[in-house]
């Protein structure tokens, strides 16, 4: 029990000294605390004011930056490059659809039907993450290589014709194309979308599937019904956990794409390290995080599991 | 047809877990390969000159021994002060604590280029000098709230029961503490020190953005793909892979073997 759950009159003087509750021990869990959030505080939240101030400023690297409250840098941005940030948005979104679409059948597979193979399974899963993902994204690059055996056989079926149709390849090249970063995407998330899914399986008593069963429910009609609405919290977090890093991502879109297929993360990466035009910069950076928060708190409220962390 | 359908879940699921494993696939096969120029991505012929020398590229080793480093300390870092955090959140009630837990919470609810990039902004203007320390500093901070996440989630499963009897058999706080308290959320702890290894180790976006010069793994890896990226790194790579598939299966063996000794 805590120390400042009881009274501090009311002690009785045979009582240990531990229990006493003191001013000391009423400040332990500020002590714990204490160092963590003077962390946070120092460099999470006092750079996202820095960078808002930044926003607002205006002049060039030689003369200097001053705070001019140029709100109009945010307007500017959003104009010029708001083609980036749809960009990234349909990127990032489609990704997260096709996490989902992929990783359940791998999370169900691995939660009720791997028997002894689970722990391979999970160790499977995981294990790629051990190679850099770096390493594994320049992989793709060779998978994915102009006439390689994916691109031909890809090409032979006529996959290739119905995507260059869609506008999401470029005749017979995958890489350097749409498809190429969602596949990078895709890829690279796929297992913040895994674990959390088979967690949230994995809790699921499959006795209710026996007695969806009994009830002469349909295979379907029981994912339907019961497998997948309990698995609700699983999905929530794993499509956050895909969305919100995909959509500031900028690695794949440089590695498996092209001048075209630029995302908002990339724009910003430039700005910042390259251009050096570090108001415009910053006012993109907010505007990423506006959008990541809203969108993040409308699904959110939607989906209706507020109590997911 | 039948068994077909039956087996559905089973198929894709496979089919998803080819698509997860064949870049490492193809990260082993192409560390045998003997490019023809400079860059790795296309077959060539069968050699085990990368593996007899994996330093052999400049700077390779270098980075990766600075990779090392830093993770070991942010994840020293982020463990003590994210263990702490969890610790004060599961077992005491204080003032403040929904604005403590949103906090922690956000730094994970962001695109990462998103905190990377206000690091940047706060460090040109405090006229602070990018490499080492700055590289530690933002991985501690983005580390921390998966520590906490992790050790809380142990923490909460935990009966306070057992902290009560310690102390009804005289236990001190700090014997409860260290005998009863701290054995039964290691695991957690344990994870979310795994974790910061495996997040600081592989970061790329915030250190990219606050690094200067100074390069870690993640960033010579990014630097090869314009140079030239040698076979050496494939190498690494599928070393990394064995070394983490290894490990797991000794730990779990260890595991299993432990389990069997505990009669029930």
């Amino acid at each position: 029990m805590t120390a400042t759950a009881a009274p501090p009159e009311v002690e009785a003087p045979t009582e240990p000294p531990v229990h006493k509750p003191s001013v000391r021990k009423r400040l332990i869990p500020y002590w714990l605390l204490l160092p963590g959030i003077l962390w946070l505080l120092v460099f999470f939240v006092l750079p996202m004011v820095y960078q808002a101030s930044t926003s607002v400023q205006t002049g060039s690297l030689e003369e200097g930056f001053e705070v001019t409250w140029h709100f109009q840098t945010y307007w500017d941005a959003l104009t010029e490059y708001y083609p980036q940030f749809l960009r990234s948005l349909a990127y990032a979104g489609t990704a997260t659809v096709l996490c989902l679409l992929l990783g359940y059948p791998l999370a169900y597979l691995i939660a009720f039907r791997a028997g002894r193979w689970r722990n391979l399974l999970l160790v499977l899963v995981i294990a790629p993450f051990f190679t850099s993902f770096l390493i594994r994204t320049l992989a793709w690059k060779t998978i994915l290589a102009d006439g390689g055996p994916v691109v031909a056989v890809l090409n032979k079926i006529g996959f290739l014709d119905v995507t260059s149709w869609l506008g999401i390849t470029q005749g017979d090249r995958v890489l350097a194309t749409p498809l190429a970063v969602v596949c990078g995407l895709t890829y690279n998330f796929l297992p913040f979308m895994i674990l959390p899914l088979y967690t949230s399986l994995e809790r699921i008593d499959t006795r209710l599937h026996e007695a969806a069963g009994d009830l002469y429910a349909h295979p379907a009609t029981t994912f339907r019904k019961v497998t997948f609405p309990l698995s609700m919290p699983g999905v929530v977090s794993g499509t956050l956990l895909t969305f919100i890093p995909a959509s500031g991502d900028y690695v794949n879109a440089e590695l498996l794409g092209s001048t075209d297929t630029r995302m908002i993360g990339n724009v910003i990466q430039s700005q910042y390290l390259r251009i050096l035009d570090y108001p415009t910069a910053a006012a993109l950076s907010f505007i990423l995080m506006a959008i990541v928060l809203i969108m993040v708190t409308i699904y959110i409220r939607r989906a209706g599991t507020e109590d997911l962390v | 047809m039948r068994w077909l359908r039956r087996n559905l879940v089973v198929i894709f699921g496979l089919g998803t877990l080819a698509y997860m494993i064949l870049p490492n696939v193809v990260v082993t096969v192409f560390s045998f390969n003997n490019p023809a120029g400079r860059f790795n991505y296309a077959w060539q012929e069968f050699s085990l000159d990368a593996w007899k020398d994996p330093c052999g590229v400049a700077d390779l080793c270098g980075s990766l021994s600075l990779s090392l480093q830093i993770a070991v300390w942010a994840t020293i870092g982020a463990t003590v002060l994210g263990t702490a955090i969890a610790f004060a959140m599961v077992r005491y009630r204080f003032r403040a604590r929904g604005a403590v837990n949103s906090l922690i919470f956000l730094p994970m609810a962001m695109p990462e280029i998103v905190m990377a990039a206000s690091l940047l902004a706060l460090f040109l203007n405090m006229g602070i000098q990018l490499g080492f320390w700055t590289i530690l500093i933002a991985h501690i901070m983005f580390c921390l709230s998966f520590v906490v996440a992790a050790v809380k989630a142990r923490v909460l499963s935990m009966d306070p029961r057992l902290e009560e009897a310690a102390r009804d058999l005289y236990a001190g706080p700090v014997q409860t503490f260290v005998r009863v308290t701290l054995p039964i959320a290691a695991p957690g702890i344990a994870a979310g020190a795994l974790l910061s290894f495996a997040l600081s180790f592989d970061d790329f976006i915030i250190t990219n953005f606050n690094s200067g010069n100074t390069v870690t793994f993640p960033m010579f890896v990014w630097g090869s793909a314009q140079r030239g990226t040698p076979v050496q790194i494939n190498v690494i790579g599928t070393a990394m892979f064995v070394i983490a598939v290894l490990v797991v299966l000794v730990g779990q063996m260890v595991g299993n073997r432990r389990k069997k000794a505990q009669p029930n």
